[in-house]
């Protein structure tokens, strides 16, 4: 339930909402707050679909509030910003991503790490400081505090780059901090979906040597055609497997069903890195003497500061990087979801809130 | 160009052996090679009783070759120099640890970092390239490539100093390596046992806070007031541990045993770092969701190279770090190996070779 009530505030909004574990979206009507002297509101004109996305709107994580509207990738244009608002003006082309606010004074928010604050706010489905539940992009207009909106240049289409706003700073940010992003390194990406798509642009782009490791040996044209990996490993594949073994610089591991470390640790040379960014449902295997052998280490991490989500899609604008997108109208949303949770979809969808989310009367 | 086995010239040598999966040690007669132009002699004064022995001698991790002839924290006196012998001299104090050869041209050896070869030789339980087989401690004296000597520093008692040639380097690197050495910040050490004793000691030395994490609260009194940690953590104590949560930089984990990793991530701050140092025989339980919300990794490390060695026992020397021992003889090595299983030693035995090995016959 809402702290403070829908009707006080002043701003009519509507989107598509999750109403219970079901997970099915309706048209939802709802309000937003006025524009503060510090917020930044925008009209929304594209939002990605994140496997989050579909986890949250059925409560698979148990934290979901209902009625739940989703959508964290979220791009618009700004139609209005408070007194004190420095970096936007109304008519600029921008983008929110999972993080709407967080306390601005601990060691992780004063080194750009908001990501990482123990009160840091979710951009929907979460307690916002007027006590409201925030909601996300799949809906027609966000207000949103300037420090946790970023410009997106003109030359990424808006559509492209809305999938940056999570998949993209997700991969991003591990590449630079776990050393993955120098020139000749071999990067691996185990996983082809939302996130190990854009690894692979990311890491190409940023001089890498990629190896896309997948269990289905019908995406490697995809990979080495489309995406530009430099080579295709099937997991399942033990001679590739073993061929393979300390070749790896870093895996970056987007996978999050169940699946064995070993191999993947394996495939590492000597101080390798194993980034895992999935969550699998019930603890991984960790076998000791690979990692202790060979000196490896594995570590996690959780999209990215706001400092470097801008790093990002500048990166990203610079060399032309853009999520591969399947576009869909609101009212496909449903149908989408059920795609999403088959994998089925190359490689993320956005759905066109722009064009297709009609007002409700 | 090393002779095929039998040809090169060979040499009496006597120690205590285990010939099956009892792992019960008797005394034990073989040969090692005459001393070659690279290589030192040493008679053997002391040795340190590693965990790794008893893991060894029952063949827990499955690759134990008998008869072995365990004991990788070897001191000595040299008695003889080949012709290439610069570094040492009749009459110095030196010691071996874990490793006797390796290829010396890859990348990790011309890096000093023998001990991730691909192709390292283990002091005991391995096969030279010549086919001859290596035994390890319990013995009376050892011939060892000058490479893989190191100096004895002076001021180190020879006893005591002994399990700093495994357990003091298997500490010391990983805390150079993961940048765990800033004065003034948090590790924790699990498990209080030879590593974990001389991690506190090694830890106090480079400023750092140390909380000592066991699974045993009668080590508190030792850990404070003896080996000079600042807290002691009882993992079976619920509220400590919640209260702890999120409060260490880092965290050195030598429990050698399969044990949950969770409480310990918890641990850890944002960024935290936990390296694992014990070698259990079955995987261990990652739980993914704290190193992805947290950033924080998991790492191994296998003992150190060998200049990395001697600057740990020029470290240790300095700052007056010896291991807590419990000195035995020869003979009381099977006692000691069923009180080592049961963790019944503060904190490592150490043979008094040369006062308790005598040949028979």
């Amino acid at each position: 339930m809402t702290g403070l009530s829908e009707e006080v505030r002043p701003n009519k909004a509507f989107g598509w909402a999750a109403i219970d574990t079901s997970g099915v979206l309706s048209p939802f009507k709802f309000s937003t707050r006025g524009t503060g002297e510090k917020d930044v509101a925008f009209k929304v004109l594209y939002c990605g679909i994140c496997h989050s996305d579909l986890h949250m709107i059925k409560n698979d994580w148990g934290t979901s509030i209902y009625p739940l509207v989703p959508g964290h990738e979220v791009v618009g244009e700004v139609t209005e910003v408070g007194s004190k608002v420095q970096k936007l003006k109304v008519g600029d082309r921008v983008g929110v991503g999972c993080m709407v606010g967080s306390c601005h004074s601990c060691d992780n928010c004063t080194n750009n790490l908001e990501n990482y604050c123990p009160e840091m706010i979710f951009t929907y489905g979460a307690k916002y400081y007027d006590g409201t539940v925030t909601y996300g992009g799949y809906s027609n207009t966000m207000v949103v505090d300037e420090h946790f909106v970023v410009g997106i240049p003109e030359n990424l289409p808006l559509d492209a780059a809305a999938p940056l706003l999570c998949a993209g700073i997700t991969v991003y940010s591990p590449l630079r901090f776990y050393g993955l992003d120098k020139p000749g390194l071999h990067v691996g990406v185990v996983g082809l979906g939302g996130l190990g798509h854009l690894a692979v642009k990311f890491a190409k782009a940023m001089g890498t040597k990629v190896t896309v490791i997948s269990t289905s040996p019908s995406k490697q044209k995809e990979a080495l055609e489309n995406l530009g990996a430099d080579s295709f490993l099937v997991s399942r594949e033990q001679d590739q497997l073993r061929a393979a073994i300390g070749t790896f610089d870093g895996i970056v591991d987007t996978v999050s069903a169940q699946h064995p470390l070993l191999p993947l640790l394996g495939l590492l040379k000597s101080h390798g890195k194993l980034v895992v960014l999935g969550i699998p449902e019930k603890p991984l295997e960790l076998p000791a003497f690979p990692l202790i052998q060979g000196r490896k280490l594995l570590g996690g991490s959780m999209i990215g500061g706001m400092k470097e989500t801008q790093e990002m899609i500048d990166f990203a604008a610079e060399h032309g990087i853009k999520a591969d997108t399947e576009v869909i109208a609101m009212d496909y949303v449903n149908a989408a979801m059920d795609r999403l949770l088959k994998g089925d979809v190359k490689y993320r969808f956005v759905i066109d809130i722009g064009n297709t989310l009609k007002s409700i009367s | 160009m090393p002779k095929p086995a039998g040809e090169e010239k060979q040499q009496k040598a006597f120690g205590w052996a285990a010939t099956d999966e009892s792992g019960t040690l008797s005394p034990f007669h073989f040969s090692r090679r005459e001393n070659g132009d690279e290589d030192v002699t040493l008679k053997i004064l002391y040795c340190g009783v590693c965990h790794s022995d008893l893991h060894n001698l029952t063949n827990e991790w499955g690759f134990t070759s008998y008869p072995v002839v365990p004991g990788h924290e070897i001191v000595g006196v040299t008695t003889k120099v080949g012709k290439n012998v610069t570094k040492f001299k009749v009459g110095d104090g030196v010691g071996v640890g874990v490793m006797v050869g390796s290829c010396k041209t890859c990348e990790c050896c011309q890096q000093d970092l023998e001990n991730y070869c691909s192709q390292i030789i283990f002091t005991y339980n391995s096969h030279n390239p010549d086919g001859t087989k290596n035994y390890g401690g319990y013995s009376d004296m050892i011939v060892v490539d000058q490479r893989y000597v190191l100096r004895f520093p002076d001021s180190l008692p020879l006893d005591a100093g002994a399990p700093l040639l495994c357990a003091g380097i298997t500490v010391y690197s990983p805390m150079k390596y993961y940048g765990m050495t800033e004065a003034g910040k948090h590790l924790g050490v699990a498990g209080l046992g030879g590593l974990g004793h001389v991690a506190v000691k090694i830890a106090k030395a480079f400023g750092l806070k140390v909380t000592v994490i066991s699974t045993s609260p009668q080590k508190e009194s030792e850990a404070i007031n003896r080996l000079g940690a600042d807290a002691f953590l009882a993992s079976s104590d619920t509220a400590k541990m919640k209260s702890a949560i999120g409060s260490m930089d880092y965290i050195i984990d030598t429990v050698s045993a399969v044990h949950p990793l969770f409480p310990l991530l918890s641990l850890l701050k944002v960024n935290g770092k936990l390296v694992t140092l014990g070698l259990p025989n079955k995987p261990l339980e990652l739980p993914v969701f704290p190193l992805v919300s947290g950033r924080k990794l998991v790492g191994g490390s296998d003992f150190g190279g060998m200049k990395e060695t001697q600057e740990m026992l020029d470290f240790c020397a300095k700052h007056n770090i010896a291991a807590d021992i419990e000195l035995i003889r020869i003979d009381e090595i099977n006692s000691a190996m069923e009180r080592l299983a049961r963790s019944d030693v503060r904190y490592r035995f150490v043979i008094d070779v040369a006062n308790s090995l005598s040949a028979v016959g």
